[in-house]
């Protein structure tokens, strides 16, 4: 059974149809690269899944329930968490209260509840150490390198045990000692059977992570198929059209 | 170096001592204010030796009180990025209106709630303003600095108040006795202090706050209830405004329309010099009140020293751009 199924999945912003008509399945622990061109609709179509806002029209199916996500919290319940490109976090506060932002495990004194913050850096640096990430709990995030800060936000997705996780160009802004900690740590993601959406323009990177390549142009998927399959050129070729579909 | 880190090589890395206590304590914006604080009494000491005397930091003691008990409760308003410079007439409302209640006659229990909550009130309109119609803090606070001193000067009629009645006993009882020694508005800035630090930095509200300062948008999407947490610094910082009135009020014997007046000032001087950032995300309780105490020497030891008071102004204001050159040099080099 496939843990995300998209049958006909429709998207108008008025008179402009950012995704027409996508379908495809993500299998669990699957890595999948989702490429395409500026305005190809990318966004559009991760922004559904997020449950920021809904298709047009379209089935989608997660977990082998169809579902209708009204907002981003409804996704994540669901099991689906997203990284965002800027990644979210908070440069003032550690990286373990980055991690347990808004999901604070709390210790109870009588009637009076207040952080329990060895538990929250104990348990964020058992994350870390599943990621094989060197950072460190304590830390304060603002002086974290790019891919440390990567770990933080890909740790938070942990916590909540998801099942899919959305990355938006998560190599986009780093240096390229860091994209490859950051590759390892969605390899490690999918060691723990979690499924990735990898957004990304950098093609070294989507064929060195991903199983699978989809590309969309102008709404449309031209392409869905096994990274071994293809090669960059005829991704670039899908992506700019100069090759119809595959 | 780009290596894959093993396990072993993991555990090496967490077990790394992260920063010496020592160190924290060095970097702290608050250690520097106490080292100014002791640096300015040892100098005004020498010249003018009444600064040392007991009756002197006696009053010193007093008189700090009133600019940190609002600054405690300014900190985490600024620490949301927030501003609010209505506090003064706020202050200016909230001790005409203690002084009329007292006046007509309600129990001294009744005046204080009554008084705390119209703190409160005022701030919650400020912090409604600010995070659910999305208008800047610094004009909303404005208009409401001009609204609720005009308001103050209606309900008076520009008359001062001094007769309390029944509940005044107590009021001017509490605003002028103390307790083991202690005058009662500096347990109240103690209490405060440590409960406000305690929330700030063991509850999830404190948590809120700091993530609210450093990344308002990350704090909405980790599903944090944004609105609801600077509402609620705004109305905390009334509320504990109105405090201040009781204190001050209960105190000076007399509530004028003017009090207050150019207090707002006072109190942010204060927080930022304890090592607030106006850009949201830092501050500390304990560096609210040192700030304050800083302002208060600066002022007792220029009177004392024989200064014209008129350089007042000018070593205060030295201090905020200090203040903000020392936080601007720590947060560059850590």
């Amino acid at each position: 059974m496939s843990l995300l199924e998209l049958k006909n999945i429709s998207r108008q912003f008025g008179a402009i149809h950012a995704v027409e008509d996508v379908s495809f399945k993500i299998e669990p622990g699957e890595i999948v690269g989702l490429m395409g061109d500026n305005g190809a609709g990318k966004s559009t179509l991760v922004k559904m899944i997020a449950g920021n806002f809904p298709a047009s029209s379209g089935k989608m199916i997660f977990d082998g329930q169809e579902v209708q996500f009204d907002q981003p919290s409804d996704a994540r319940r669901a099991g689906i968490e997203i990284v965002y490109q800027d990644l979210a976090l908070c440069d003032n506060l550690s990286a373990a209260a980055n991690v347990f932002l808004g999901r604070e495990i709390m210790r109870s004194v009588g009637p009076f509840k207040f952080l329990d913050h060895r538990k929250m850096r104990e348990r964020a640096a058992e994350l870390f150490r599943e990621l094989q990430s060197e950072t460190r709990p304590r830390d304060v995030v603002k002086r974290m390198s790019g891919g440390q800060r990567q770990a933080v936000a890909i740790a938070r997705t942990r916590l909540a045990d998801a099942k899919l996780v959305l990355m938006d160009e998560p190599t986009a802004a780093i240096s390229v000692r860091q994209v490859a900690e950051v590759l390892a740590l969605i390899k490690r993601l999918k060691e723990r059977g979690v499924a990735v959406i990898l957004i990304s323009h950098r093609m070294p990177d989507v064929f060195g992570v991903c199983e699978r390549i989809m590309v969309l142009r102008r709404g449309h998927l031209v392409a869905n198929k096994l990274a071994s399959t293809s090669s960059p050129e005829e991704i670039t070729a899908l992506i700019v059209g100069a090759k119809a579909a595959a | 170096m780009n290596k894959s880190p093993d396990a072993s090589n993991l555990d090496s890395v967490f077990s790394l001592s992260e920063r010496s206590k020592l160190g924290e304590v060095l970097r702290s914006q608050e250690f520097w204010i106490v080292v100014a604080v002791l640096i300015i009494g040892a100098v005004v000491g020498m010249i003018a030796p009444r600064f040392l005397t007991g009756a002197n930091m006696a009053n010193i003691l007093q008189n700090f009180c009133f600019t940190a008990l609002m600054a405690i409760g300014m900190t985490p308003v600024i620490m949301t990025g927030g501003i609010d410079i209505s506090v003064g007439s706020t202050l200016g409302l909230t001790g005409v209106l203690l002084g009329l209640f007292c006046a007509s006659g309600y129990p001294f229990p009744v005046v204080v709630a009554l008084v705390l909550l119209v703190g409160a009130a005022v701030g919650a309109v400020n912090g409604a303003l600010v995070s659910y119609m999305k208008l800047p803090p610094f004009i909303v606070t404005l208009g409401m600095m001009s609204l609720v001193r005009s308001q103050t000067l209606v309900v008076t009629n520009n008359q001062v108040v001094y007769d309390f009645g029944k509940a005044g006993d107590t009021l001017l009882a509490l605003g002028s006795g103390s307790f083991l020694g202690v005058p009662n508005v500096l347990w109240a800035v103690i209490v405060s202090a440590v409960v406000m630090q305690w929330l700030l930095s063991m509850t999830k509200w404190g948590r809120y706050v700091r993530a609210i300062g450093g990344n308002e948008n990350a704090a909405r999407l980790s599903g944090i209830p944004v609105d609801r947490v600077k509402v609620s610094t705004y109305a905390l910082l009334g509320a504990m405004t109105g405090m201040t009135a009781i204190f001050l009020v209960g105190w000076m014997g007399a509530a004028t329309n003017a009090l207050g007046q150019g207090q707002e000032l006072q109190v942010i001087a204060a927080t930022v010099i304890g090592g607030a950032n106006l850009l949201g995300g830092f501050g500390t309780s304990f560096g609210a009140v040192i700030g304050s105490v800083l302002i208060e020497v600066i002022r007792n030891a220029l009177l004392l020293a024989g200064v014209n008071p008129f350089w007042q102004g000018t070593f205060v204001g030295l201090f905020i751009l200090f203040a903000v050159l020392l936080e601007r040099f720590r947060s560059t080099r850590a």
